[in-house]
């Protein structure tokens, strides 16, 4: 019979380290999928996910139980993923003008149709990659969290370890920001 | 431009289509080796620090034992009395060896 998270978390707590992989095996995939809303680069993304583990084992007497092991963990790989941003804020800001073929081709049909640019476009899940890494780090955050992944203020709290009136202030600048990257795209292209 | 109605497609576009989960073979083989690693570096470096340690320690019980058994050298004087008096009188004896 397979053992619960809390059985295998016991048991490496006791010692037994063996007792980790399990808990690594079950929970990579999600990590992995939240490494790469943040990380492009694959070899980074590895790099948060080992990170992200590691934290984990070493913290694991830290986790009371009281929640699924699934959210700490979660909190865990969120913090991390921030952390990986604000190191590699560098070189953020490229010119617009350096837009691949499908991309400008998607915002040329959005301009002239907003109706007619399809969302399922790889061009448009492309662009909104290169909007988002020219954000700041807190800001890619919060829109990652509240727009792409439409979870509530209070769960972004949870997960980031700030407090509701903080994240509230950062979504609002987050948002003004990415405004302004919009708009400079716009007069890039179309000025 | 609508940069308004811009944003919310390219969320959407960003919604629709979400990350893979996919994990490369083994990764979390790859975890274990690295922490299983990890565990035995801390106690190597705990053991090599306390065999450093008492290592140390065994020196210093040797040199002590040896600093302590070795014969002292013979006091010229007899004892720190008569050595103060020949310093404070020093000038005195010479002075009157002078008039002398």
């Amino acid at each position: 019979m397979e053992k619960t998270d809390a059985e295998l978390i016991a048991a490496v707590l006791k010692g037994d380290t063996a007792s980790f992989e399990p808990l690594v095996a079950k929970y990579q995939p999600r990590v992995f999928a939240t490494a790469r809303r943040y990380a492009r680069r694959e070899s980074e993304i590895e790099d948060i996910v080992q990170e992200v583990f590691f934290k984990s084992f070493q913290k694991l007497s830290s986790f009371r139980g009281e929640a699924p092991f699934e959210h700490w963990l979660m909190r865990l790989a969120v913090r991390t993923c921030y952390d990986f941003l604000r190191g590699h804020q560098r070189n953020r800001e490229t010119a617009f003008t350096e837009l691949s073929e499908p991309e400008e081709d998607w915002l040329e049909r959005f301009v002239a149709e907003p109706s007619g640019a399809d969302e399922n476009a790889e061009a448009a899940r492309q662009l909104i990659n290169k909007i988002l890494d020219q954000l700041s780090p807190a800001a890619k955050l919060v829109i990652t969290l509240l727009e792409i992944e439409d979870r509530s203020v209070k769960e972004i709290a949870k997960l980031t370890g700030w407090s509701v009136p903080l994240v509230k202030v950062r979504a609002f600048r987050a948002r003004a920001e990415m405004k302004k990257i919009l708009a400079r795209m716009a007069k890039d292209k179309y000025l | 431009m609508n940069l308004e109605q811009l944003k919310n497609k390219l969320v959407s576009a960003a919604r629709n289509n979400p990350p893979s989960d996919k994990v490369p073979y083994a990764f979390e083989k790859r975890i274990m080796a690295r922490l299983t690693t990890k565990a035995v570096d801390v106690w190597a470096i705990w053991s090599r620090a306390l065999w450093r340690a008492a290592l140390t320690c065994v020196f210093v019980v040797a040199a002590i034992g040896v600093w302590s058994a070795a014969p002292l050298p013979p006091a010229e004087n007899d004892s720190l009395s008569e050595d103060f008096e020949d310093a404070v009188f020093a000038s005195f004896d010479q002075h009157v060896e002078e008039t002398w």
